[in-house]
């Protein structure tokens, strides 16, 4: 802890990066950065080296908000008896074919 | 390896709850930084990782001593892609401890007053370009042996930062024996020299794998957590199966009389390296210890004015565009 109380670090920025073949953005990381535009320069430096995306999303880290882990059980519960959302649920006999 | 002599801390939390964690991951399930954590868990964490990434960012120093004199423009251009890649994973690490609830600034302290460690690797010279080589072949073949478990560590942050860092690690590796294999097929005077950087550099890259598990009091909470893969003599034993076929290849001597094959065992016997020196190193008194951490000092002195202009900047355009709505 020796950085000096007076010196306030860069805020932390959390980077999504949409690659090439029209994927959704996708979460790689967090990086620090002054302000945005920073942050975008500095997402590319880190997470593009290998051309891994065609576009960057920077978003203040604490501007995010997030489901509790605590309550994991409950808030994901609706969907646990729901088998039937899946298409493998419904046997289709052979002989109707492809569907 | 990149993270040696982690000191594992012991947790004063409710039995209970250390089992149902334990149990947690014996399960296979990946711990998140808003879990319920032991304060163990988390200070080794924080230990581990930390030391990783400074590991990361000391390394750039033997290998930037090569940038302005590499031999040709490709190679110039290669070894600074490489040397760009560590200040990268270095990053993926911090933010990954970071999760932890320590601060980047706060690490990059601990680094520069000594409370936090580097790899004893980082602490050997680069003398002549063959080094980049060694380097390159040995220690990054080293790392690679202990990151590529580390994968399926249990902290889900760590796991993550090192499937990236494996993914662009291979390069660093294959680059070193590339420049190995084109100084072998050179002059003598060439391959001489790439002799003398295998000489130097081979026990200490056994080192990197830290001291034997008898004397490795620490491994045992770790290997429970997951947070520790495998045993130091484990992947020691694997790396010199690996790499000693290649030096035999390059036409290189292993620099150690007692190798050789043992058919029961299915590996080879090899000497231990020094574990005085060793010990010495990580204590701070390696050739470059006190080079390494005065230029890391400098770095972080002279970057504070542009920490400062940025941040300066950001606030100014931030309360201008506040004025302006």
């Amino acid at each position: 802890m020796t950085a000096p109380a007076d010196k306030r670090e860069w805020p932390l920025w959390e980077i999504f990066i949409r690659g090439q073949h029209g994927a959704s953005h996708r979460h790689v990381g967090s990086l620090h950065a002054p302000d945005a535009e920073m942050a975008i320069l500095n997402a590319r430096d880190v997470y593009t080296r290998r051309k891994e995306g065609v576009s960057i999303w920077a978003v203040p880290a604490n501007a995010i908000a997030a489901s509790s882990p605590s309550k994991k059980g409950p808030l994901f519960d609706p969907a646990e008896d729901k088998a039937y959302r899946h298409p493998s649920f419904f046997p289709i006999p052979k002989d109707v074919g492809p569907m | 390896m990149y993270a040696q002599m982690v000191k594992s801390e012991a947790s004063n939390d409710d039995p209970a709850r250390l089992a149902t964690f334990q149990a947690r991951i014996d399960a296979g399930d990946k711990i998140e930084p808003k879990d319920w954590m032991p304060e163990g868990y988390r200070k080794t964490l924080i230990r581990q990782i930390g030391q990783h990434a400074h590991s990361e960012i000391v390394g750039q120093l033997p290998e930037g001593n090569w940038i302005t004199r590499a031999p040709t423009l490709e190679r110039k251009a290669i070894l600074l892609a490489k040397v760009q890649d560590e200040a990268g994973h270095g990053l993926y690490l911090y933010c990954a401890a970071e999760t932890l609830g320590v601060s980047r600034d706060e690490m990059t302290g601990m680094l520069l007053d000594g409370r936090m460690k580097y790899s004893s690797i980082f602490a050997y010279p680069t003398l002549t370009w063959a080094d980049m080589g060694a380097v390159g072949w040995l220690v990054d073949g080293a790392a690679i042996m202990n990151q590529v478990p580390l994968q399926r560590t249990s902290f889900g942050p760590y796991a993550r930062a090192m499937i990236r860092i494996c993914k662009e690690e291979s390069f660093h590796q294959r680059q070193g024996f590339d420049i190995m294999m084109k100084m072998c097929s050179g002059t003598p005077a060439q391959k001489a020299m790439a002799q003398d950087a295998l000489d130097r550099f081979w026990f200490p890259a056994l080192m990197m794998f830290g001291p034997s598990d008898a004397e490795s009091t620490h491994s045992a909470q770790s290997m429970a957590w997951k947070i520790k893969m495998n045993s130091n003599d484990e992947l020691r034993q694997k790396f010199v199966d690996q790499t000693a076929p290649q030096a035999a290849y390059l036409g290189l001597t292993i620099p150690d009389e007692t190798l050789r094959w043992n058919e029961d065992k299915g590996g080879y016997d090899f000497a231990e390296p020094d574990w005085d020196e060793f010990f010495d190193v990580l204590k701070g008194n390696g050739p470059c210890s006190t080079d390494r951490i005065a230029t890391r000092q400098k770095a972080w002195d002279d970057g504070q004015w542009v920490r400062d202009a940025l941040m300066a900047h950001a606030d100014k355009t931030r309360a201008a565009r506040v004025a302006a709505e």
